[in-house]
């Protein structure tokens, strides 16, 4: 649901970067997003036109690369692949893993005109 | 004047004499490559980390509480108002999509309150209420309760600045929430079990629950109380006590 206020966030960013950077259309963006992070690619698709419209990325290319989970487990110490916040070590499966890698949802990089 | 959409932009100084450099190849069309790498919730979080530091100087203990609807967040608070306004100054931000109905219960016990409507969004975030503490004056060394969206998905990723999230759960609700919604289990540093006086009438495991919560996050704390019957609510009471110190 909070995809949508995502996507004006990014659309800010936009704006700033066009200002700083001097230029006037974004053709592509590329999106990195943790597997951990709660946002659910496709609604970021479903809503990128519908917020997009209007501003500079309007006629942008989305594209999503999403990044696996990974931690550390707090006992065996192993680094291990996470799907969930709630997963347990994969090897001695002791409940508790540190999140290393899963969490991050950042704007990666641009194409612009 | 707002003191808080204006700050933060830092001026970039930008020759453009930078970009007269030239290329070894040539470009079939004029357009180049960007690298950001920059968070989706950069803005938020340079407005939450403002909030943050405005707390600071000012003392204030702001807590960001969050449940799904009903879980008794409202009544929470205004139990806590009534138990510690006495000794402690209690300003509330109030957050749902619409109407003034938890601002108007909050005022009844006296406190200070702001109703945010966030229509259609579903969670409130920091420059929404960086505008709220201006908006409420919120007093130096008092305590800030941001009662968010009741929503257990959204409002776990965004900061508002607060020093901690604490979520509700109450026994009338499944005891897996924490799996279900471990994004918010994971974002919070307290759990409070709500409304245990119902345990004889419900199906709710309150030690399997925990377990769960702490699969999600090792490190949360927990507190088991019954905002309207009073049972263990000095548990909380002196939770915020004691964690206000850390301010």
């Amino acid at each position: 649901m909070h995809e949508v206020s995502l996507l004006e966030n990014v659309r800010e960013i936009l704006q700033d970067h066009a200002r700083e950077q001097h230029f006037t259309q974004v053709k592509k963006i590329t999106l990195e997003i943790g597997c951990l992070s709660g946002v659910e690619p496709e609604a970021l698709r479903f809503g990128f036109s519908a917020v997009m419209k209007g501003s500079l990325a309007e006629e942008a290319e989305l594209i999503l690369t999403q990044l696996e989970g990974q931690g550390r487990c707090a006992a065996c110490q192993s680094l291990v692949k996470m799907q969930y916040h709630y997963d347990s070590c994969t090897l001695c499966e002791h409940p508790f893993v540190t999140v290393l890698q899963g969490n991050e949802m950042r704007i990666k990089d641009l194409v612009v005109i | 004047m707002c003191g808080i959409c204006g700050c933060g932009q830092t001026e970039h100084k930008h020759d453009d004499g930078e970009h007269e450099h030239h290329h070894a190849h040539s470009h079939t069309d004029n357009t180049r490559l960007i690298q950001v790498e920059q968070d989706l919730l950069s803005k938020n979080n340079a407005y939450a980390d403002q909030n943050r530091e405005y707390f600071k100087q000012q003392a204030i203990f702001a807590l960001n509480l969050v449940s799904s609807p009903g879980s008794g967040k409202t009544t929470l608070l205004v139990e806590t108002i009534k138990a510690l306004q006495n000794e402690w100054p209690i300003f509330v931000i109030e957050g749902d999509q619409q109407t003034e109905h938890d601002a108007e219960r909050i005022r009844a016990t006296g406190a200070a309150a702001l109703q945010i409507n966030t229509g259609r969004a579903c969670h409130l975030d920091a420059h929404g209420v960086g505008h709220a503490i201006q908006s409420l004056a919120v007093q130096a060394g008092s305590l800030l309760a941001i009662e968010n969206v009741g929503n257990l998905v959204c409002p776990s990723s965004f900061d508002l600045g607060e020093a901690h999230k604490v979520v509700l759960l109450s026994v009338t609700e499944g005891d897996d929430k924490p799996l279900k919604y471990a994004d918010m289990f994971y974002a919070a540093d307290l759990m409070i079990i709500n409304k245990i006086d119902l345990l004889p009438y419900v199906d709710f495991d309150i030690a399997r629950c925990i377990n769960y919560a702490k699969q999600v996050n090792p490190e949360i704390q927990v507190i088991q109380l019954s905002a309207t019957k009073g049972e263990n609510f000095t548990q909380w009471t002196q939770w915020l006590k004691k964690n206000r110190l850390f301010v």
